[in-house]
Formats: C-alpha cells, structure tokens, sequence
C-alpha cells in the first residue's frame, strides 16, 4: 500500500508529474442551464447540483478549465468565477492566498503557478440566503490536472448555505484534482458548507482548504464521499480567531477496495468562548481510511468534542486518529473513537424482529451513517441508501 | 404451540439446559422460575436460535414445524416475538422507524401503539440509546405490540421497572396475549374476560409480574435442569417461603 503523508506527498508528486496534463480544450460558456447534457445533469444531481436551480439561490459549473455557467437568483449574494471575480473586485486579491501560502506542498503550488479558475461565493453584510448556492466542479477529460481556487465570503451578519459538488465523467479513469479554498467569515456570520465528492476509481484527488472565522461566527461544514475515489487527503485547517466563534465538522466516508481516504480536519481555538466540534463515520469495504481529527486549544474557556467511528464491514484499514492539544489550563476538550465491526448482537437482535440478514446490516449500517446533518440536499438520503445497499455484498 | 423435547444447550462448550421438556399449548401463558444463573435466558435464546446457544441435543418444535435449527428471522416472521432484558442500542436508527419495520409487510399504526405504550415522546428517539430500565421495556413491549407475535418470549419483564410503569407493563403484556379483564365500549354490557389463542414464556426472578397478569402454569429451571411444573402462583409461593433450593429438593 501507498503511504499517504498528509505533510509530504513525495511520490504522489512524482505520479502527478509524470501522469497528467495541465490543460483542457475550453468549454463553451451556457447562458441557459437547460441547454445542459441530460446525462451529465443527472449526474450533478447525484453531487447536490440541481440545474433546474429549483430551491437554489444561485449555480456555478466548471467543466475541466472552463467556467460554463454562473448566475444567482437571489439579489444578496455573488457567484462567479474567480478571474472575473478579481477583475470586478479590486480588493479581492487581498483575499487571495492570504490562508494559505503557495508553496505549502507540491499541489498548492501547482494552483499557483497554473490556475484554472474556482468559485467565487459571497454574500452580501445582513443577508438571509435562505436556500443554497451551488457548485460544481467537473471533469470530463482523461488524464487531466484540475487545479481550481475558491474564495469564499460571508460578510458580518449575514447567513447562506452553500452545496458544493464535485465528479468526474463516468468514463474517466484517470485524473487529479487539486481544490484551494479559502472561507472567511466574518463576525456574526453563519456559513453551511456541504461538500459532496463522486470521483472515479483511479482520480486522485487534494483539496486545500483554510477557513477563518470572526467573533460570533458560525461555520459548518459536511462532507460526503461515498463513491469509490483513488485517493483522496484532505486536511481542512479553521481558525476560530473570534470569540465565541464555533465550528462544527461532520464527515461520511465510504471507502471501497482500492481506495485510500487521507481525511480530517483541525480546528485551532483562540478565543474565549470558541467552540468545535469534530463527527465523523468511515465505512470501509475493503479500502483505506485515514480519520483524523485535530483541536488545538489555545485560550482559557474553549471547549471541543471530536468522535471518530469507523466500521469494517469485512477487509480493510480504518486508523482513527483523533489528537486534542491544550496549551492553557480552563479548556474543556475530550474525543471518543470506536473502530471495529457490527456487533453480531445488534444483527441478530433486529433479525428477532423479523427482518433477514442482509437488511439488518444494511438497517445497522444506515444508521451508523445517520448523524443528522443539518440542510443536506433531498436526494442525498437516497444516495446514502443506494450505497448502503450496494456495500450490502461486502458485508456478507 | 411450543414444545421443547429432550433439549441440550451448550454456551462456549457448558452444558447450560439439560435435557428439557417444556409444552406450552395454544392460548396459554407459562411462568418460567429460576435463580440467577439458571439457564432461563439461556433457554429463551435458544428458543430463538440466537447464535452462541448450541443446541446439541432435542428438538424445538413450532406449530408441529421443527425450528431447532431454523435462522432467527424464519422464527420471528412465524410468529415467535421476543423482549429482551438487555437489547443492544442501534444508533442513528429511530424508534419510529424500528417500530415500523417490525410489522413486516403490514401498515402499523406506530402513533396508535406508541400512545398504548407511553412511548410517543421517544420515537424520534436512536433505539434504545440512553434509554433508561423502564423506558427499554417498553421500547421493547412496543416492538412487540407492531410484531403481534402468536408465541411471545418475555425475559424478565419487570427488572428494573419502577411501581407505576410495572402497572402499564402488566396492561401491554395482556394486550399482546389478548388476556386479562376488557371493559367494552358500550357502558351497559358486563365486562368479559378475554380468550385469546396467544402464548406465552414469562421469565422472572422474582415472581412480581405476577400481580399484573396471570398464568396457566410455571416451571422451575433449577442448574440448568427442569425440576417442577405446576401451578404457577404456587411456585411462587414455596419459593418466596424456602428458597429455590428447597423447591429443587423437594421436586428431586
């Protein structure tokens, strides 16, 4: 098995210099939605990405380098591609890589030197976006190297939810994705952000992403991989840099054979009266996943709760990394990590009820999956059932 | 209904029930005695064909229908229902769609049942999760109530029980054995005693579920062994005045 290193990926750089291509043929900018593939639009929907843009405040869609649509519906908040966005906003550029630093890893540095668009999300002080805005990332060519950058703002005061999607044509075998996103919100702001990823098999993929957070700032964010993936390690950093800003993480990770899955998140706490909370549930059927978990409890009076659970349904690796660091007395931290299989007792404790083998697991293995998130899109709790249902063969 | 011939059960290679006998016919319910460490559970588990319970000896047989080896869920969906003393909690699995599930093919009315069962507050409720003793039996009582078994297995049905839900849980068992005192819709008509074609296995270690509903007949597992079969309140009566080991005595 390859060795994945969340700080040092120094032969997946050289795979990636050797495997991919940094541009794409562009794609024809849609002014109309329903001028979209039928068949890519239903994949979208899989991802969260509705184009009938119904319940939806506003829609980005890259394809490979291109951005092919951008629009919003509801007047409080702005959506576009990024090169458009900082040529529109001239103080924009101050937002841009002021989280993160280029040259902090080999695929940081790729984004830098060869941009191939992102999202820009804002909205506007004292909005109410009451339904989400969405985004879609898509590649549709063999081999190639997506490298996006996305900023994202939620201006004081103002509330929105964002459904960001991510995949790759069916046929795609082999590609990298590599996603800056930088999040700022700011004071009494609330951002939802619920990230669904659906690769191919071999697509590797390296999101980047920092968010900061102001006094009374809410963010939280979710995140879906329920498909088979390459590889994927990501390591999202927030810093709750406002008092009693707080963060709430959740995570749903299915991992098939032959899939790696580098995932956590950390939250640094330097305020008084900032709050975290890390959940996450890995399944794996046979691939490998990495569950990490990190607070860094700077400042008296900050609390945190990280719970890392993790199920092998027959083979493969589950390693809960769950880490917890108080620099001060007054902190309030603690975790709990689970790793194992279903418990024989529960299988046969709902097959006493009537129900076989095979839905007793699938019953058990659904509800492990069901951490209540808040806003996931509709056609999401099907998704999860569709896979449920497939994993079904591992597991017996 | 139920009969039991010549059964052996071994529990990580211990012989736990030895040689039992047991008939349980149509419409009646059976108290089942015994000490701590009997075998009583053991029996239940066995019964219901719970993986760890071997049966290396005898048959058990449902409706004439041999189950001695049957999976659990063909038990269940023939009509065997069983409530647990301590069930598993399934998180993330609500108790209103558990209660669903448990009618199978049929609509249940779990708002209906919930209500009969005090239980409508715990329904959005992760299954047993941080339930207290009272609160898991009758998340177990309504479970059943969805299952409408014909045979109903009920492990210790009061332990850990306070005073006044002892009372409901009296009520939700003669419901689910269709026993016990109706009083009918219309005022006038003479209240009637039911006559139910349901069966039953109580276990109990204490014998105070027997306050709240009644019995055709009890039996003492004494060691693994069954050593007394009788009136079941007159059981209880040796046993609260000797001792179990003096009913095994005088039985052997």
């Amino acid at each position: 098995m390859r060795k994945l290193d969340r700080e040092n990926n120094s032969d997946m750089q050289e795979n990636s210099e050797k495997k991919y291509r940094d541009s794409a043929d562009p794609h024809k900018y849609l002014e109309q939605l329903g001028n979209v593939d039928p068949e890519e639009a239903k994949q979208w929907l899989n991802i969260g990405v509705d184009v009938s843009e119904e319940n939806r405040a506003g829609t980005f869609i890259q394809k490979d380098c291109s951005v092919v649509h951008s629009g919003c519906r509801n007047q409080q908040v702005e959506i576009m591609g990024i090169s458009d966005a900082l040529k529109k906003h001239e103080w924009l550029s101050d937002y841009v890589w002021r989280l993160i630093s280029p040259d902090k890893d080999e695929f940081t540095k790729m984004a830098h030197e060869m941009p191939h668009e992102g999202y820009f999300i804002r909205s506007y002080p004292g909005a109410r976006v009451e339904d989400p805005v969405q985004s879609c990332l898509y590649i549709s060519e063999e081999g190639l190297s997506q490298h996006v950058h996305n900023i994202v703002i939620a201006e004081e005061d103002s509330e929105m939810h964002i459904i960001t999607g991510c995949a790759t044509a069916p046929h795609l075998r082999t590609g990298l994705h590599v996603g800056i996103s930088e999040f700022y919100v700011k004071k009494n702001a609330t951002l939802h952000f619920t990230m669904i990823h659906h690769w191919g098999d071999e697509i590797e993929v390296r999101p980047r992403s920092v968010i900061h957070v102001e006094d009374g700032g809410t963010v939280v964010s979710n995140y879906i991989s329920l498909r088979p993936v390459g590889s994927l390690q990501m390591y999202p950093v927030t810093y709750l840099d406002g008092k009693d800003s707080v963060a709430r993480f959740n995570s749903i990770l299915v991992a098939a054979p032959g899939c790696e899955l580098d995932v956590g998140s950390k939250v640094v706490l330097t305020q008084p009266g900032a709050r975290a909370e890390i959940i996450s549930r890995a399944i794996t059927t046979g691939g490998t996943i990495i569950a990490r978990g990190e607070m860094d409890g700077q400042v008296e009076g900050v609390k945190g709760h990280l719970e890392c659970k993790g199920l092998i349904l027959k083979d493969g690796i589950m390693h809960a990394i769950p880490e917890l660091m108080g620099r001060v007395p007054g902190i309030d931290m603690s975790h709990e990590a689970a790793v194992g299989k279903i418990d024989q007792k529960e299988i046969e404790y709902l097959m006493a009820r009537g129900l076989d083998e095979e839905t007793a697991v699938s019953t058990i293995v659904r509800g492990f999956l069901n951490v209540d998130i808040e806003g996931l899109p509709p056609g999401l709790a099907e998704e999860i059932d569709r896979v449920v249902g497939e994993t079904q063969h591992d597991a017996m | 209904m139920l009969k039991i011939e010549d059964l052996v059960v071994e529990v990580e290679g211990q012989t736990v029930l030895n040689r039992i006998n047991l008939e349980i016919p149509a419409g009646e319910t059976h108290i089942l005695f015994g000490p701590n460490g009997s075998g009583k559970s053991t029996l239940m588990m066995a019964i219901m064909g719970f993986s760890g319970y071997r049966v290396t000896r005898g048959r058990i047989y449902y409706k004439d229908q041999d189950i001695t080896h049957m999976p659990i869920h063909e038990r269940a969906r023939l009509g065997i229902g069983v409530a647990f003393q301590r069930p598993p909690a399934i998180s993330g699995l609500k108790t209103r769609d558990m209660v669903s599930l448990c009618g199978g093919q049929r609509d249940v009315d779990v708002q209906g049942l919930a209500k009969k069962a005090d239980f409508e507050r715990f329904l959005e409720r992760d299954l047993n999760l941080n339930f207290s003793g009272g609160e898991m039996k009758r998340s177990e009582m309504l479970q059943l109530l969805a299952q409408a078994p014909e045979l109903v297995l009920l492990d210790e049905p009061e332990s850990g029980v306070d005073l006044e839900n002892v009372v409901l849980l009296g009520d939700i068992i003669n419901e689910l054995l269709e026993r016990g005192v109706r009083y009918p819709k219309n005022p006038d008509a003479p209240p009637h005693r039911r006559k139910g074609t349901k069966s039953a296995l109580v276990i109990t270690h204490t014998g105070h579920i027997l306050d709240y509903i009644t019995a055709e007949k009890g039996h003492v597992l004494y060691d693994g062994v069954l050593c007394c079969a009788r009136n079941a309140r007159e059981i209880l009566k040796w046993i609260r005045e000797y001792g179990y080991e003096e009913c095994f005595r005088c039985a052997s």
